[in-house]
């Protein structure tokens, strides 16, 4: 199978699953307690403007009939109108998603740059004061609820020592990067930890490996042994484990967006269960859902590309 | 011992110190106690109002000091105790039996119930946890019960693959076929053979798990999804303190620091279990 077969079968295998995801959220929106209807024309509409309101949004058709429009809609890329801010939900994901794919990215950069030379140090020095703190350090953010970290670091270098700005997103690249980097370590701290344990573990089994040993012989200068051989190999079960918390890194810049004043999908979630805006709500569940599918795809994908042995299987 | 090179092992593991299961034990021994007797441990009411002794630092009569409503910190962190325990015990106890009977019987039956269990999988991680958690709780409304109904619908995935994976290894064993030959009944096989043997994945996992579930429930809190305000709950209470976090540090980070105590315990705990069940390893 060459490699463009294989990215082909991952991308299908996700279509059906996809579409289960589709029809639970569209039976658990008609599930909802309160009628939606209420939440749109307020609790004092006439018998003969719910009607009229049931047909425009197709509600008087027979479910089958209202899933298919549903299909049709979503992959038309309409999700509706927004009940609170009367706007199409589709502009407002659109709006203020690049803000939070900024943020995660930001985040999961962070996050590597700090796993990666720490993993190094703690594997390479195990057991010394070095590897206990670094492991120390990281087990203890675990710990820490992912706001109280922002919190913290809030109020220590944005407050105290205005450091850093207090909350927003700037409005140039380069501001992005100021405004986003207390609440980008926020969220990358948790991961990582993860990160840095498993790379820590990785490296020293890496490290028994005969290939190591030969390279050695070979007289390989040491960087080069780590770079080249250590690394890349150490890299493989980090990279699926990564794959693996993007969706936690989503889940946390719900929580870091709200903490940091951050004008993003995820603070858009939150604002949406409090004003009981179901199509905004609908409309993220999937998008979130997406974009998880999509960073699956990828990181199989990365994965092939760091170990060929996986397009043989 | 410094004269000998090779490293003999011990027979005697069994009854060795564990530092890691000792601590945990006792950091989470204190919190059941506080939240057993919160009325013998806590100083003041935890809600009732001091306008005397507004916003106080922490002294010897207030050991965390006082918040906004004169309110002892501690006092509250105590309480806050009673119900954060309740949350790493009512996220994780059925999301812990159902996922342990769903794994056992997934892993050793197969066929179409090892398949739809496949596909649901497949399902549930395509939901970043969280935010799968906080639609279900959109859907039923903010407050602890619908959070455990939300987080159960969800946690139960992550057992019945620990169970699951355990269980199709020690099926192959031999002491499962012997069950088999001896004409034992295949409930009989699983819950008092395979899954003895199978369970210590999911045991160590759900200590790790009662921590996420206390971060869980305070970041719900946090946001207003979870514990209601005026409960003291560790994450309800950090959000009470989040206004007065430069000029009065105390209200917020005292509740942090049971929380990330508790996530430290739970995590030696587990540690301490997974060291103390598989002695071979």
């Amino acid at each position: 199978m060459n490699r463009w077969s294989y990215v082909l079968v991952r991308v299908l295998q996700v279509i059906p699953t996809f579409f289960v995801v589709m029809v639970l959220v569209f039976v658990v929106a008609r599930l909802l307690p309160g009628d939606p209807l209420t939440a749109i024309l307020g609790e004092r509409a006439t018998e003969d403007m719910v009607v009229r309101a049931k047909h425009e949004l197709g509600l008087d058709k027979p479910v089958p009939v209202q899933f298919l429009i549903f299909l049709k809609d979503f992959f038309q890329g309409n999700l509706g109108d927004s009940i609170n801010l009367k706007v199409p939900v589709t502009r407002l994901i659109l709006e203020r998603m690049p803000v939070t794919l900024f943020l995660t990215t930001y985040a999961a950069v962070l996050a590597a740059l700090l796993a990666i030379p720490l993993a190094f140090v703690a594997a390479l020095r195990k057991d010394t004061w070095a590897d206990n703190l670094i492991r120390g350090v990281f087990q203890l953010g675990l710990s820490m609820p992912v706001f109280y970290i922002g919190l913290q670091l809030l109020t220590l270098l944005g407050a105290r020592l205005r450091l850093f700005p207090v909350g927003g997103y700037g409005n140039t690249f380069g501001e992005h990067l100021y405004y986003l980097f207390l609440p980008a370590l926020t969220l990358g701290f948790n991961l990582a930890a993860i990160l840095m344990r498993n790379l820590r573990a990785s490296i020293l089994e890496v490290l028994q490996a005969e290939y190591v040993d030969f390279a050695r012989a070979k007289g390989l200068r040491p960087g080069l042994i780590l770079g080249k051989h250590v690394l890349r190999n150490a890299l493989i079960s980090t990279v699926t484990l990564f794959g693996l918390n993007v969706g936690g890194l989503i889940g946390g810049a719900v929580i870091t967006e709200t903490v940091f004043a951050i004008p993003g999908v995820g603070r858009l979630m939150v604002d949406s269960i409090f004003g009981r805006d179901y199509p905004v709500i609908q409309g993220l569940t999937l998008t979130f859902a997406l974009l998880v599918s999509l960073v699956f795809i990828l990181t199989d994908i990365l994965h092939a590309q760091l170990d060929p042995r996986v397009e043989a299987a | 011992m410094a004269a000998s090179a090779v490293s003999v092992p011990k027979k005697a593991s069994r009854r060795r110190f564990r530092p890691s299961l000792v601590t945990g034990l006792v950091i989470i021994g204190i919190f059941v106690l506080m939240a057993l007797f919160p009325k013998l441990i806590a100083p003041y009411s935890p809600t009732t109002f001091d306008y005397q002794a507004i916003l106080q630092g922490p002294t010897a009569k207030h050991l965390f000091g006082t918040d906004n409503f004169g309110r002892d910190v501690f006092s509250r962190v105590v309480w806050g105790a009673q119900l954060d325990m309740q949350i790493a015990l009512f996220t994780t106890l059925f999301p812990f039996l159902f996922g342990t009977l769903v794994g056992s019987l997934t892993g050793y039956y197969g066929r179409w119930a090892d398949a739809l269990f496949g596909r649901i999988v497949d399902i549930v991680v395509t939901f970043p946890f969280l935010v799968l958690v906080i639609a279900i709780v959109a859907v039923l409304g903010p407050g602890l019960k619908n959070m455990y109904i939300a987080v159960s619908a969800v946690g139960w995935i992550t057992y019945g693959r620990l169970v699951r994976a355990e269980i199709l290894n020690q099926k192959k064993a031999e002491y499962a076929l012997a069950g088999r030959v001896m004409g034992y009944t295949p409930s009989r096989i699983i819950f008092r053979h395979l899954l003895p043997n199978a369970i210590t994945p999911a045991i160590v996992y759900w200590m790790t798990d009662m921590a996420l579930g206390i971060l869980l429930g305070s970041s719900l809190g946090y946001l207003g999804l979870g514990a209601q305000p005026p409960t003291a709950e560790w994450g309800v209470l950090i959000a009470d303190g989040k206004n007065f976090l430069a000029t009065a540090w105390w209200i917020s980070t005292f509740p942090g620091l049971a929380i990330t105590l508790a996530g430290v315990g739970f995590s030696l705990l587990g540690d301490g279990l997974a060291d103390l069940l598989r002695p071979r390893g």
